[in-house]
């Protein structure tokens, strides 16, 4: 076969050629795809894309500008590339490629985005359960144009007041067990006016009892509201915030709702560029067995790879925690290594798919877990040994830090237990739900903290509830609570 | 499938919205670190951008966090030598967060830093000082341009087609073009009278030749009149304006009763003048002549930061810049532009010499001259000295003021005549 091309610069036609070939690969290994659409883009492109968290469209924020001077600043005064690829999950999934890019990364990159992400994006049933790939972008138009008519009625800082409060709240605005239905810009247009009239009726039977009445008895008066914990905070004041008007309450939502678009990507970090970073090495390999690639372009996409899955260790002065893509990578490519040359210790570790089909085995790894299962199912041994992975107990309560476990028989077990927990979400944020409103007194919001190993809130909470209150109209408390339920803590913004 | 698009043309700066209103969020923070740069840097070197710290708990966006304490386990890669049941004492920093790039340690973790374009930084500059928004377009617009003739293109807009020139090259052209077919036809139509003289009209040969003009007539009807690349269109280029140079004279007492403060007052006046002057001029030279008793030329930097002290002779200053102008800027080839401040001090003999140094000697050669006394209430000999002076030479402004905003008027007449 002849080889696709020599030299480093990149044509449209070459693109083409190259993309197709990879598709045709991509294909034979099953990779299951929406329809791409590639978009070259420029430096400056790039960086604007950057500061709206990559979205193509994306409502207009001081928050995105100071994003944006960042990136600048970085990218200008050479302390920081840029990154060579954007990816959006969407159908058609839109990828964005830097002009600067020679001909071998433009490849790597559509490898890693348009069919690795891609696919993932598509199967993962996190985000086939949370996110609407087919109405994303739509629904951004609706949301930016629906902000920008806000701030023209309202004014900016109107908008821009809630949308700071609510931008301190996103990580509150996601139903962990519920799925939600999908998006739609049509019917969201057609159902805004229907939600806002309903939600104001629904609203003023909320408080109506709050109209001071005598008590009429005990039981009913002890009765809290909500009845159950909600731990979807701008969930619950998109509902039920007594004062807020209900462009306020659109607002509220399309944060909701992107936070929830999003929600997905941050609980599969590993997964996701591991299986990207798996399938843009095992698809240029293949051309290259193929005879379509030159060993230049290997030499310069493995120079490249070998950068993008370094791992620091602990001591390094670049230590930044666990590199996603070198983990992902390195789990991925073992567990491939496991269904084609199983080990003894394999066979004990992973009777169930020690020598099956590794593509069948990677397809259903890929399709049914996030980081935190994938991990706690399927690190083995051999990738702790390579990482030389040991985990630290830090106790407040002792002055030294404790080794609980390290890369031997002993500690396997304990350390891929305690790193699985590292990537659950429930355990990075605090654990933060309304419990219950003063629907007859003061209309007081108290939301609770579940202290988890005894770990407290930090110095932002007094600034976060008062972007609480601000949303709420009325005070608001905080509770933390140990465990056996006891207050330990309160904070107020009254 | 794919799709592949070329996006490259697309707008850019598709941020340059959430930029500003970031800038207008940070209004206050971003105007005090500019007001800071302005006293930092130096005269001439006002006119550009400027790196811009702000607090960083200023631009933190707060969300619910963990606080330090609890009980934490966490893994982490590259273990050399630690075994299970070791104990290690507890970093400073907490566990994870060990080294931080050396980047990060010089600009200072707790600083929000970016940059600030020319245009944004001379923004805030003009906003402490109240100028009139023609003035601050005046002053922020690059320098001057005039678009000039510079012959003739073929391409350009319809509007500047030059109609003559195109048809000299379409004439041009067609001769080019059809002259040998023409020379060829006329030699046949001269064979052909000759043969319509001698033979019968059904002859062969002119029927042949009559084919042949005739081909020959359509070869040359092919030829279009005007072709696009006959048009010619007129060029026009942008050229800075050409303008002469001029020359600022910085004077300032700097006896024990200017302090810092007043100084910095000072500042801004003569960062006024000079932004002007830059404006105007292809070339704008700044001397700097400092003055107690004995007056001197110094460097910015001693001009603006050291002090002496003592009492003031201010003519000392205006002598001083007269033997300058005779020695090296002959008023013939420079503009003069002269820029005085001080606190009043003088002392009383000296300030009608002051006077009659500016009427006879300086004012003649000068385009204008500023005088700023800085939180001075209770004036002396040398106000109303000068008042005379302004007087006689409308060219001659004078003010007291007690605030950065007050400095404007003293030039409004300087402007008012630009306008014009």
């Amino acid at each position: 076969m002849k080889p696709l091309s020599e030299g480093s610069e990149w044509t449209f036609e070459l693109l083409e050629r190259y993309d197709a070939e990879i598709g045709r690969v991509a294909a034979e290994y099953g990779l299951d795809t929406y329809p791409n659409q590639i978009e070259i883009i420029t430096s400056e492109q790039m960086m604007d894309a950057y500061s709206s968290t990559g979205m193509p469209v994306f409502y207009h924020h001081w928050s995105f500008g100071k994003q944006f001077l960042n990136v600048e600043r970085s990218y200008r005064r050479g302390h920081m590339g840029l990154a060579y690829e954007l990816v959006i999950n969407s159908n058609p999934c839109i990828a964005y490629l830097l002009e600067e890019n020679t001909m071998t990364m433009q490849a790597l990159v559509i490898a890693h985005a348009c069919y690795g992400h891609n696919s993932f994006f598509k199967n993962n049933y996190l985000f086939r359960a949370w996110t609407s790939a087919d109405a994303i972008v739509d629904y951004l138009v609706f949301a930016r144009n629906y902000i920008a008519e806000c701030e023209e009625r309202f004014g900016q800082e109107a908008v821009e007041e809630i949308l700071d409060s609510c931008h301190a709240l996103m990580n509150y605005g996601v139903d962990r067990y519920r799925k939600p239905p999908p998006l739609s810009m049509e019917e969201e247009r057609l159902r805004q006016k229907e939600r806002a009239e309903y939600l104001q009726t629904q609203l003023n039977d909320l408080w109506r009892v709050t109209v001071p009445t005598r008590e009429k008895s005990g039981r009913e008066a002890s009765e809290r509201f909500p009845r159950e914990p909600e731990e979807n905070l701008l969930y619950f004041i998109e509902k039920n915030a007594p004062l807020l008007e209900p462009w306020q309450r659109e607002i509220v939502r399309i944060v909701r709702k992107i936070g929830q678009y999003l929600y997905p990507q941050r609980q599969t970090k590993v997964m996701n560029e591991g299986w990207a970073t798996f399938w843009h090495y095992t698809l240029l390999n293949r051309l290259f067995e193929e005879g379509l690639v030159t060993e230049g372009f290997m030499l310069e996409f493995l120079g490249s790879h070998t950068n993008v899955i370094f791992q620091p260790s602990y001591d390094h002065p670049y230590y930044n925690g666990i590199n996603p893509y070198a983990l992902g990578f390195a789990m991925m490519s073992d567990l491939r290594r496991i269904c084609e040359q199983p080990t003894e210790e394999d066979r004990r570790w992973f009777p169930e798919i020690a020598g099956s089909n590794w593509l069948e085995t990677l397809d259903f790894a890929m399709r049914n877990f996030k980081d935190e299962s994938f991990i706690a199912q399927f690190l083995s041994p051999r990738v702790i040994r390579q990482f030389k992975l040991f985990s630290v107990l830090d106790d407040d309560s002792e002055d030294q830090l404790v080794i609980t476990g390290i890369h031997d028989e002993e500690g396997y077990r304990h350390v891929r237990q305690v790193f699985s927990e590292q990537y659950n979400l429930g355990n990075l944020e605090p654990d933060i739900q309304v419990y219950r409103v003063d629907t007859r007194g003061d209309r007081s919001l108290t939301l609770r903290h579940y202290r988890h190993n005894r770990r407290p809130l930090g110095d932002t909470t007094e600034e976060v509830l008062r972007h609480v209150r601000r949303l709420w109209g009325f005070s608001v408390h905080l509770e933390s609570l140990n465990p056996d339920g006891r207050v330990v803590e309160t904070f107020h913004c009254a | 499938m794919s799709t592949i698009i070329d996006r490259r043309l697309n707008p850019k700066n598709k941020s340059a919205v959430n930029r500003q209103r970031f800038l207008k969020r940070f209004h206050a923070q971003v105007r005090r670190a500019v007001a800071d740069a302005v006293s930092k840097r130096s005269v001439t070197d006002i006119d550009s951008g400027e790196k811009i710290r702000i607090p960083a708990r200023d631009t933190a966006e707060p969300e619910f966090r963990h606080g330090m304490g609890g009980r934490r386990e966490m893994v982490h890669p590259g273990n050399k030598e630690f075994v299970k049941g070791d104990r290690i004492p507890r970093p400073e920093t907490g566990t994870g967060k060990r080294g931080r790039r050396a980047d990060d340690s010089i600009e200072g973790m707790d600083d929000f830093v970016f940059e600030l374009t020319r245009e944004e930084f001379l923004d805030y500059f003009f906003e402490d000082l109240e100028l009139p928004d023609l003035v601050k377009t005046q002053l922020a617009r690059d320098p001057a341009q005039k678009s000039v003739r510079a012959g003739f293109t073929s391409d350009g807009a319809p509007a500047n087609l030059h109609v003559l020139r195109s048809l000299r090259g379409a004439l041009a052209r067609r001769t080019a073009l059809t002259s040998s077919s023409l020379r060829r036809k006329s030699e046949l139509e001269r064979e052909l009278e000759s043969l319509r003289a001698a033979c019968p009209e059904d002859d062969p040969r002119i029927e042949d030749l009559l084919k042949e003009i005739e081909a020959l007539q359509r070869k040359i009807d092919a030829v279009p009149f005007l072709d696009t690349f006959d048009l010619r269109y007129r060029s026009r280029i942008q050229v800075p304006v050409p303008t002469a140079q001029a020359v600022m004279f910085c004077l300032m007492d700097v006896s024990g009763s200017m302090d810092q403060n007043k100084k910095d007052l000072a500042k801004r006046f003569f960062l006024l003048l000079y932004l002007f002057l830059r404006r105007n001029y292809e070339k704008t030279d700044v001397i700097f002549i400092r003055h107690h008793t004995v007056a001197q030329e110094v460097d910015e930097e001693a001009f603006f930061h050291s002090r002496e002290s003592g009492g003031t002779v201010v003519s000392s200053a205006l002598n001083l810049m007269r033997d300058i102008i005779r020695e090296r800027y002959s008023p013939r080839e420079w503009n003069i532009y002269g820029a005085q401040a001080s606190d009043g001090d003088n002392w009383p003999e000296d300030s009608g010499i002051c006077r009659s140094l500016l009427c006879e000697e300086l004012m003649p050669k000068l385009q204008y001259y500023a005088y700023l006394e800085i939180e001075n209430d209770d004036s002396q000999g040398l106000w109303s000295e000068y008042e005379r002076v302004a007087e006689n030479w409308p060219n001659f402004a004078m003010r007291q003021i007690h605030h950065v905003s007050e400095i404007y008027p003293v030039f409004r007449e300087l402007f008012r005549k630009q306008k014009a």
